[in-house]
């Protein structure tokens, strides 16, 4: 054996870190106090944090909660805070205008939101999908009210549509695009002729009524919910068209997408709501009148999608080219492969993407205050401008800002639990 | 032997739509249709609506007269000045907004970022709640919240008056924050001040021939001259020097309290302030996270192999850091000055008359123009958007790093 | 005398051990957290001595090396590199970077800088040297590792055999008199291995001190003096390279000769 030889004859077991290298000191150390600079920048912050933490708890600690107006308040104590504004006004801030004996219709709308949203959520549950397919029709039956069979008659005129298409596929016409365009073609044919008549006749059959609430007296949380959750559901699948026909091999159909996407993205979302409230009536048949907030809807529907659309092409830029080759080469056809590898990869690449658009739109739903639809914004300077609330702003700001702090970061939470999760099942 | 004939196909009608020959025409032909269709049932509808409301497209409007006020404008107008005219005092009130908010959001927002990164947990966790408190609020609330801020929390003029007055200027007695507006000294030229403007002119000069020399140096002999802090006194002191020696020629006009208002100084409305800080510190929120991005971006191979070379921190991060990190950063950040000037047409709520309150606003509805008026509005934001995608596609072609 | 590996000659005579030790490493414990991943680590190496470190993934052989040129901080222990202790002092590591060069299993060649500003980088901003000199010295460690056409080449444009040679010579630039090895063939295609691997023979025929983290047995059979077997964080055993391939003490080190000679 060369002097160089060495074989280990007792193992070392693991032992625990110097009590100076781990622990509360440790971290303590590293991350506050590394250097002359860190000290000083700790001390100054936490100096700033005192600050602010000194005047503001007991501002928002001892606040009035009952008082009747900011009189009241101030004759109390002038030096805490008046959330007795919120008590007074928080329906109103959720419901807007909406007629009080009917809460119940928006509330249970809402509960039903969530109930619908888990199984698309959740794969867990995918099996209860019929209900989120059916909720839609539901929840404007339940917020507007009417008779149920004018909602019910677009899932009948939908459902025959399909049928149809069921039926034709089994003997005559080979082709897929054939076989759709004919059964879109009686789907439009019954909604222009058919559908008014027979709902009609339903109504009169089995009448199931719910008093009628207008567009007009919506506001509060209710419309921004509203506005947000239907933009966000509309604006994804057209976003995915959008970004599948801009990537397209048709020179047509790419211009038409590019141009429409590069214009609603030039431009400000607060002209496209001017446009919807003042000009959309010229481009429609003169005498049909839309309900402002589905105007509202389409604009905010359009908008996102544009932007949605540039974040799955980032998304489909992202994929490797071999996946379109590798499904073209298995026989797949151009939708099926998009529907089954290209799409779901796709999108799970695009996922942060995705939820800052959505929470972009959310946040942008504040902007129909400015045409005079009272979502929470519009309603603070409402409410701040009744004489018993004169004056009163940090109270009534907290909480609408509040209201959207949740949504938001709840959502920005959510996308990132749903990468770690799809990053583990990799 | 007979040969092979290959099969010729009759030509069936579903060919169109299934052989490859045929189905991209096909498809194209019928979305061609559909489109044409559309637009035309489009533009039919406009020119009935048109009609029945006794209305014509015509821009002529923009040359008459405007008959309104605007309350802050860069260039002179009165309420004689035509429409177009207005157009413009409104082009030019959105582009000054953009403009100071863009620069504040950059500098806060790489503050902001380069913050976030710091290995303190208070200030990153402080840079982060900042983040996170701005982004998912939605900027109209914060433009809201900053004016009323403005206007409710400040004082009025009349506080500042009399031996023991309720409120006092700030800096020196120069500055006034009231509720009608902040006052600020205006510079008064006198004599000999185009003197101090060329010294300061030759002092930039020589901070850019001092460089070349500086990098000359180093190239011939190696030595590392310090650039930042030689740099700093050119800026400064000849300038300083110079403003003593000539007397003094740049004086300031302090706003005063005349009556019950501020006279002299600069006059700049609460409207304006409040939403220049409120878009730039919106933005800045995004711009801090995109240079937090960008730096983490960069692989820390990256530094380890600098500083096992011996570069020391700082020159680790401008030589191979902030080079790589830039061209991560630069697109999203013009991207976000985008959003900041589009975001600018929000100005209606606080009463400032950007273009979208002029053209779009008034001048719409006294002339009942709105085809018209929101043609041109769309057309001025559509081309500050196609300019600013340009300068990201032509930073990105430049600055790409070289492949294979 | 001199062997074969693949089929180039290796000159062994030439590869000089003096007395002079270069680095001392003396009870050295290291910890990640709680979890203690370099323990009681006693390690002399002498200057011209070309040591393999090898060892299933896990075992803190990287992080030994990276020890030795503060890429990572030790807690416990000593460690002297060419007589200057490695502390917290910031005068003393910037003395030891420059001594002890290092390459990295992913190259980490700078994309932005072409090959010869990657390589003038460092001997003009941290030893002040003119931009002529150091382009000199440049070419002169490119034509050594053979590449001195792509001198004006941008890494993106290059092989991953030829960035790690760009690599080498980027760390020779600052004449280091000692040199680290992480893995330096383990991200190349096999094609590529042979050249990198001829370079770094090439290097220890000049006498260079190296220690090198690697795979590549035959490299050490060939070329090592010593090789060294590490698992959960110990030295468990050193031999020369005959002794160790063909008469491994431990059961561990027979267990994982036999996973990776097995084939």
């Amino acid at each position: 054996m060369s002097k160089l030889a060495y074989v280990r004859e007792r193992e070392i077991p693991q032992s625990a870190p110097p009590i100076t290298e781990v622990g509360i000191i440790k971290w303590l150390r590293e991350n506050l106090f590394s250097s002359w600079l860190n000290s000083i920048l700790t001390v100054l912050s936490l100096y700033f944090i005192f600050i602010l933490l000194k005047d503001f708890i007991p501002w928002a600690y001892g606040a009035h909660w009952t008082t009747g107006s900011i009189r009241e308040c101030y004759d109390v104590n002038p030096n805490v805070a008046c959330f007795s504004v919120l008590t007074a006004r928080w329906k109103q801030l959720l419901f807007g205008f909406y007629p009080p004996e009917e809460y119940w219709r928006p509330t249970l709308t809402f509960c039903l939101l969530i109930l619908s949203i888990i199984p698309v959520l959740f794969p867990r549950f995918i099996r209860y999908f019929w209900f989120s397919l059916l909720y839609p029709g539901l929840a404007i039956w339940l917020l507007w009210g009417g008779s149920i069979w004018s909602v019910a008659i677009i899932y009948i005129g939908l459902g025959l549509g399909f049928l149809f298409f069921v039926i034709v596929s089994s003997g005559l016409i080979k082709s897929a695009s054939v076989r759709l365009l004919a059964a879109c073609l009686f789907t439009i044919i019954f909604f222009i002729f058919l559908a008014n008549p027979l709902a009609e006749i339903l109504s009169s059959l089995i009448p199931i009524y719910l008093p009628y609430v207008e567009s007009l007296k919506f506001g509060g949380f209710t419309l921004s919910l509203i506005v947000g959750v239907t933009g966000i559901v509309a604006s994804f699948p057209l976003g995915i068209v959008l970004a599948l026909g801009r990537q397209s091999d048709l020179p047509l159909v790419k211009m038409i997408c590019v141009g429409f996407i590069e214009f609603i993205r030039g431009v400000p979302l607060i002209t496209l709501l001017f446009v919807a409230s003042v000009l959309l009536n010229y481009f429609l048949p003169p005498g049909t009148n839309f309900d402002i907030v589905l105007r509202v809807i389409i604009m905010v529907t359009l908008f996102s999608a544009a932007y949605m659309a540039e974040v799955i092409r980032g998304g489909l830029a992202g994929l490797p080219v071999g996946q379109h080759e590798a499904s073209a080469a298995l026989g797949l056809t151009y939708w099926q492969s998009q529907r089954l590898i290209i799409m779901p990869q796709a999108l799970k690449i695009s996922i942060p993407g995705i939820v800052n658009t959505f929470i972009g739109l959310f946040k942008d739903t504040t902007l129909v205050s400015i045409i005079s639809l009272m979502d929470p914004v519009g309603l603070a300077s409402l409410i701040r401008a009744d004489s018993k609330w004169n004056g009163i702003y940090w109270e009534l700001y907290i909480a609408v800002g509040l209201m959207f702090f949740i949504v938001c970061y709840g959502m920005s939470k959510y996308s990132q639990y749903l990468e770690t999760k799809l990053k583990t099942d990799n | 032997m007979s040969s092979v004939d290959f099969p010729v196909e009759k030509f069936r009608f579903g060919m169109l739509l299934s052989d490859t020959r045929y189905r991209s025409t096909s498809l194209q032909v019928i979305t061609f249709i559909f489109f044409v269709a559309g637009v035309f049932w489009l533009v039919d509808n406009t020119v009935k609506n048109l009609a029945l409301l006794d209305k014509d497209i015509s821009f002529s409007f923009l040359w008459m007269r405007a008959g309104y006020d605007i309350n802050q404008r860069l260039i002179p107008y009165t309420n004689d000045s035509t429409h177009a005219t207005a157009a413009l005092v409104g082009i030019l009130n959105t582009l000054l907004v953009a403009f100071l908010g863009c620069i504040i959001a950059t500098i806060v927002g790489v503050f902001v970022g380069i913050l976030r990164l710091s290995k303190n947990w208070i200030i990153s966790k402080l840079m982060s709640v900042y983040i996170e408190g701005f982004r998912n609020v939605p900027v109209l609330l914060w433009i809201v919240i900053v004016f009323a801020l403005l206007t409710e929390f400040t004082p009025q003029p009349r506080a500042f008056k009399g031996e023991d007055p309720e409120a006092s200027m700030i800096l020196f007695d120069s500055i006034a924050i009231t509720n009608r507006g902040t006052y600020l000294p205006s510079p008064q030229w006198g004599s000999g001040s185009i003197w101090l403007i060329l010294v300061f002119l030759v002092s930039l000069l020589g901070i850019i021939i001092f460089l070349r020399y500086a990098k000359n140096i180093q190239k011939n002999t190696g030595r590392n001259l310090p650039v930042l802090w030689v740099s700093l006194g050119i800026f400064f002191v000849p300038t300083i020097l110079f403003y003593f020696i000539l007397g003094s020629p740049v004086t300031l006009e302090y706003p005063e309290l005349k009556g019950f208002n501020f006279k002299d100084g600069i006059h700049i409305r609460n409207s304006l302030t409040a939403l220049t800080l409120a878009l730039s510190f919106y933005t800045s929120a995004f711009i801090g996270e995109i240079v937090r991005s960008g730096i983490m971006a960069i692989s820390k191979g990256q530094t380890e192999a600098a500083s096992a070379l011996g570069l020391r921190p700082n020159k680790v991060m401008s030589l191979i850091v902030l080079p790589q990190a830039l061209r991560v950063i630069v697109p999203p950040m013009i991207s976000q000055y985008l959003n900041l000037t589009k975001n600018s047409s929000l100005a209606i709520a606080v009463g400032y008359m950007d273009v979208r309150g002029t053209l779009g606003g008034i001048t719409l509805n006294q002339t009942g123009r709105e085809m018209e008026s929101m043609v041109l509005l769309m057309g001025f934001y559509l081309a500050i958007s196609l300019l600013i995608s340009s300068v990201i596609n032509y930073f990105n072609r430049s600055f790409q790093l070289v492949g294979k | 005398m001199s062997e074969q590996i693949n089929d180039r000659e290796i000159d062994r005579s030439k590869m000089e051990i003096t007395d002079e030790i270069a680095i001392h490493i003396s009870d050295m414990n290291k910890w990640f957290g709680n979890f203690h991943v370099l323990r009681d680590i006693n390690l002399e190496v002498k200057r011209g001595e070309r040591i393999v470190v090898c060892g299933p993934s896990g075992s803190g052989k990287s992080t030994l090396i990276r020890c030795i040129n503060r890429l990572e901080e030790h807690q416990k222990g000593n460690i002297t590199v060419d007589g200057t202790e490695l502390t917290t002092d910031l005068k003393n590591i910037d003395k030891i970077r420059s001594e002890v060069g290092m390459v990295f299993q992913h190259f980490n060649l700078f994309p932005h800088l072409t090959t010869l500003e990657n390589c003038t980088l460092a001997p003009i901003w941290v030893r002040e040297t003119p931009q002529k000199e150091a382009e000199e010295i440049a070419m002169e460690m490119l034509k050594k590792v053979k590449i001195p056409e792509q001198a004006h080449k941008y890494p993106g444009q290059l092989s991953g055999g030829q960035q790690q040679r760009v690599a080498i010579a980027r760390s020779l630039c600052m004449k280091p008199r000692i040199m680290l090895f992480d893995e330096p063939t383990s991200a190349l295609d096999p094609e590529m291995i042979k050249e990198v691997l001829d370079t770094m023979i090439e290097l220890a025929e000049e006498g260079m001190t190296m220690i090198c983290v690697t795979h590549e047995m035959g490299f050490a059979r060939q070329v090592a003096n010593r090789v060294i077997f590490m698992d959960e964080g110990q030295i468990v055993e050193q031999n020369e390279p005959v002794e160790f391939f063909n008469n491994p003490k431990s059961d561990r080190t027979k267990l994982f000769l036999s996973q990776i000679l097995g084939h």
